[in-house]
This record gives C-alpha cells, structure tokens and sequence, in this order.
C-alpha cells in the first residue's frame, strides 16, 4: 500500500535528558475539586470530606478541597464552607481552594482557607465563552484577590488552561501561554498551574510549550495540570519532568470526566502518577496503598469503576 | 531549534499490531473464525506495514488461536504488508508455512519460572527448540522475529536483571532473529526500568534490531514507549483498541492501544503512515465483536457516548 510521506515537523526531545528527574516532586491532588467537579453525581458533604481526610493520611501534601463558586455554576461545589470546615487540617499539608472572583475569597477567607487559587486561560475564545470577557479583563479581576490576598499573608497559586490545545481555538501557541503565566506570575501567584485542560497535548507540544514558559517564569514555580482525554498525560508529564518541572496536579482514581469531549476520561490518576514517579526513584511522600484506599471509597461513592489502571490491576475481581 | 546537542527523535516509526494474536488471545469472548478475518482486513487498509495475524499453537493452551490455519489461509494479504505468525515448535513452524505463512515469531523469556510455567521447559530448552524453528526459516528465506517476555519485570521472580534479558535476546538475534521484541509483559517497567534496560541490550543488539512491547496494565505504556523512542528504538508493539487483559493481575488492562500511541506519534511529528481514523474503525469493528468498550482513550474521546 502506497504511503505518502509527509515532511512533519519532527519534535526534537534529547535522549541525553531521557535520564533525569527531580529528586523529589510534589503531588497537587485535584480529586476533590477538579475531579469531583466534574462528576454527574452530587456526592454528599460527609463524603467529600472523609475523601479528603484519607488523601490527608496517604501522605499527599497538597489537597485541592473545593472551589468558592456560585452553586448555581457548580452544584457539586455548593457545600464548599462546609467541606472546608469540616475537613482535618493535618500540619504541613496545604488545603488551597479555588476563588473565581472576590466574593468566593471572601467566603473561602472566612471559611478558614489558608491558600487559594484563580483561573487564566491561554484563550481568547475559551475565555470569552466560558466567563464573557477578554483574557486581560479575567485578569484584572483577581486584581483585588491577589491585593488581599498579600495583605493577608495568602499564598495564591495561578491556573492557566488549554495550554496546549483549545477547544474553540484549536491551537495555543507557546507564547500566548508563557505571556499569560507571566501575568499571573507577576501579579503574585507563587506558582502557575499549566492545564492541558481538553487533554489534546502530546509530548513534544508540551516541550515546546513549557520552553517558552520558562523563559519567563523560573521553573521551580512551574506545576503541570495533564488531562488524559487522549490516554496522553503520563507521557506529557513526564516529558514535563525531563523538562525541570517538579510539581503536578492529578487525581485519585482519575476522577472527572471531560466537559468537551463526552465520555471521555479526565484527570491524569494520581495512583499511576506515584507509581510511575516510584518508578523512577523520586519521592513524593505518598503512601500509595492509603492512597488506592481513597479511590476505593470515592469510586463506591459515585458508583463509578475507577479509571487508574493501577487501581484496576490490583484490584481482584 | 535547540542547540546541536540535542539528537532527534526516529523520523520513522513501524507500528507492529499485535491486536489479531496478542490482543484476542487474552480476550474471554471466542471470536469467529470469519470476524477475525474481517478485522485483519480492516487493518490491512489502515497503512499498518505489519499485522501479526495468529498463533500456531496448540488449541489446548489457547483455544482462540484453534482457527490458526483457516484464519492464514482466509486472510487478504495485501502486497507490502507482512502478516507474521507465531510459532511456538517445528510442528507449528510447519504448519504455518502450510498456511501461507511467510514470517514467523518465536517466543522467549527472561525468566525461568516463567519460561517452565508458560511454555514448560528452561529457557536453555526453549533456545534449543527456537533454533530449530529459526533455522529453518532461513533455509526458507522466512524471516524470523523473536520475542523477550518479562522484559522489566516477571509475575513470579518479580524483578529481572537487564543483564538476563540481555543474554536471551543476544541468543536470539544470533540465531538468526531479524528483530527482537522486549516486551513488558506485566506492564510492570517504569521509564527508569525502561531505559537501563535498552542501555543494556543496546551494547550488544543495534537499535534498529529492537522494539519495544509495552502493556498498560499499570498505566505506563506511553512513558515507557516515549522513553525508548529517545534512546532511538523505532519499532513499537500495539494493538487496536487496547485488546487483551492480562492473564495475572484480574481486571486489569492489557497492550498498549494502537489509536493512543498513533496520537502521540502524529503529535511528535514522526511517520507511521497508518490512518488514525481506519484504525478506531476496526478497533469499533472488534470491540463489538468481543463484546466489550474500547480501552483507547482516543477512541473513547472520538465516538461521543
């Protein structure tokens, strides 16, 4: 069968880099807020915070609790002061939650949060649609939030979404990402959260993307936030870690689904995550078998099989 | 562009699928005779340059294989494409060239126990039968494949030395072997794993001799496969629609979906030229036939539920 070679852009990866890794990485689990978000199930407050609690004691040191939005937006966010108050604030465990605009800080403030997180899009059109303004309005917006939230002695963490695809614009290019990082970074965020939000990115984008980044934010405040729509975020991530980069987001037993692509998969699974950075001898302080033990319990809460394929092989049918 | 230090991934890579033998054989559901025809020559118009078509074994040990022959025979092959066969023995080396066979595989392991458990002898007495086999295939101008199970890691020993693997894939490309296959069998190997052990077989097999054959069981095919094409391998095992489960560890997840690893390699830039889009509909074509959702996320992403 005849075949036409195209001439693509190769995707240059050094093999020189094949071999090193951050000694140690630390894991955001995302379950509760990103994952959970975008289950159909409402999972009772009781629930969510007895998840939370077991990803305390499976050693995770970062814990994405809730997001301070409207129910009206996020029904499955609607207890978010409960959750918060409810939850074990074990020492040295981090328990940031999102705060879209300066009520939901404020709320989240008098709920007891220490640390929280705001949203950019690399975008136009996915900001447009999603929250009705221009990239730089969305910005000014967290103008307050960050003013407060340094006033308060509030660490703010920076989401950036579709760096490396949009489903409106289809492709972001790496400078469009690296400006908007660069805003959030200065405006305040100690870290920027780099979110392949639709899952489309594969490793050499990643590279390329992540280049033009660290040109203009150090890479240690550097996170990666990988979906697995495309079975592709493993490997971006660690290409991302080939790259320098020593902090990424996941979520136990994969929870989430895709707002854009119907059934399809969502967060990258912490299990498989641990596994891999294990793997490879870098430490991350999780405890994975406390860990499958909380993807168990949420995974029986919505009635959903689990989409970690660790989880899945240690589990006896 | 990066500096000059930087060495470029392969321009080319050859996808072997795998889905027809590796794939159905680890599958509950017998498929038909017929089905597994169709689905061969569905893939045949894919761009796929290698389909391993079935198994000549006997019906005993894998009952979805008993179809072996009417399967070699009822299958369209497609010029420029190579359907090889596996065969475990003289016997079934025979009886596939009977069939119309025109490349064949031979199966080892790095393992022992695993070697006595699966095919009931060391692996010594395997080499012996293998050289046998690859022997007289090349008397026949039959080209010959050889396979490593357990190549990162092994259900019963646990973990195996690069060096093992090393030795048996050395015997195997002497004896006449044109390409050797590591395959991690358990899906076990991590990108560490994965990298010292080709540093090991590397030193004694050139890299365009070797390709890689990772199961996802634990969710680190695509890692793994990345890590290999950096250090040069550019012949990858898959099969469509992430067939087959694995036979030790109940529930879990089998061989690396061809549609997921066709997404990575379009996204690297490198050539397969296979079809996307042909291969997610045979792979709809034969999940319905096993009765079961796909395991690729790009062919769950791509046909809305």
């Amino acid at each position: 069968m005849a075949t036409v070679r195209r001439v693509l852009p190769r995707r240059l990866v050094s093999t020189s880099s094949a071999g090193t890794f951050p000694k140690r990485v630390k894991i955001v689990e995302v379950g509760p807020r990103d994952g959970l978000q975008n289950e159909k199930n409402i999972v009772p407050t009781a629930t969510k915070i007895k998840l939370i609690d077991m990803l305390s004691e499976a050693g995770l040191p970062v814990v994405e609790a809730t997001s301070f939005v409207s129910p009206k937006w996020v029904p499955q966010m609607a207890d978010h002061a409960e959750v918060l108050k409810g939850i074990q604030k074990f020492p040295g465990i981090n328990y940031p939650v999102l705060t879209p605009n300066f009520k939901g800080y404020q709320a989240a403030v008098a709920a007891g949060a220490k640390e929280v997180a705001i949203f950019g899009a690399a975008s136009e059109l996915f900001t447009r649609k999603n929250i009705n303004c221009s990239i730089d309005e969305s910005l000014q917006r967290f103008d307050e939030i960050l003013k407060a939230a340094q006033a308060a002695s509030i660490p703010v963490r920076g989401y950036v979404s579709c760096v490396l695809g949009c489903p409106y614009e289809g492709k972001i290019s790496p400078a469009k990402v690296a400006e908007v990082a660069k805003k959030l970074y200065s405006m305040g965020c100690y870290e920027i959260s780099l979110g392949d939000t639709i899952g489309v990115g594969t490793p050499g984008i990643m590279r390329d993307m992540l280049s033009a980044v660290m040109h203009e934010v150090p890479v240690a405040a550097l996170a990666v936030h990988c979906h697995d729509t495309y079975g592709q975020a493993l490997a971006n991530t660690l290409m991302a870690l080939q790259m320098g980069v020593s902090v990424v987001d996941s979520s136990v037993a994969g929870l989430g689904g895709c707002p854009y692509a119907q059934g399809a998969s969502g967060n990258l699974a912490t299990e498989d995550l641990v596994y891999m950075l294990t793997g490879l001898g870098v430490h991350t302080g999780v405890n994975l078998q406390k860990l499958l033990e909380a993807g168990a319990f949420i995974c029986q809460a919505l009635n959903r099989k689990t989409s970690s394929k660790v989880a899945q092989a240690t589990c006896k049918l | 562009m990066e500096s000059s230090q930087l060495s470029g991934l392969p321009e080319y890579v050859k996808i072997v699928e795998v889905g027809p033998r590796d794939g159905l054989q680890n599958e509950k559901v017998i498929v038909p005779t017929d089905k597994k025809i169709e689905f061969i020559n569905q893939l045949s118009q894919t761009g796929l340059s290698v389909i391993e078509v079935t198994s000549f074994v006997s019906s005993r040990w894998i009952p979805q294989m008993a179809d072996h022959t009417e399967v070699m025979k009822g299958i369209r092959q497609y010029p420029g494409i190579r359907y090889p066969v596996l065969t475990p023995n003289l016997q079934g080396f025979h009886r596939a060239v009977a069939a119309g066979a025109t490349e064949i595989s031979v199966f080892g392991a790095a393992s022992e126990s695993f070697s006595k458990k699966n095919i009931n002898c060391s692996i010594e007495e395997s080499m012996e039968r293998f050289e046998e086999v690859v022997k007289s295939a090349r008397h026949m101008n039959i080209p010959a494949r050889g396979y490593v199970s357990c190549a990162l890691g092994c259900p019963c020993e646990g973990s195996v030395t690069p060096q093992k693997v090393t030795e048996v894939s050395k015997r195997l490309y002497g004896m006449g072997c044109y390409e050797i296959s590591l395959g991690d069998t358990i899906g076990v190997g991590t990108p560490g794993s994965m990298k010292k052990l080709l540093e090991s077989v590397m030193k004694e097999i050139p890299p365009r001799a070797l390709a890689v054959h990772c199961h996802d069981t634990y969710g680190q095919a695509l890692a793994n496969i990345l890590t290999a094409l950096q250090m040069g391998i550019n012949v990858v095992d898959s099969a469509v629609s992430g067939l087959g489960g694995c036979p030790y560890a109940k529930g879990a997840s089998g061989n690396v979906a061809t549609e997921d690893l066709i997404y990575m390699l379009n996204g690297l830039g490198l050539n397969t030229g296979v079809n996307l889009y042909k291969v997610m509909e045979a792979g709809d074509f034969i999940c319905k036939a096993v009765n079961k959702t796909t395991n690729s996320k790009v062919a769950q992403a791509s046909f809305s539920a």
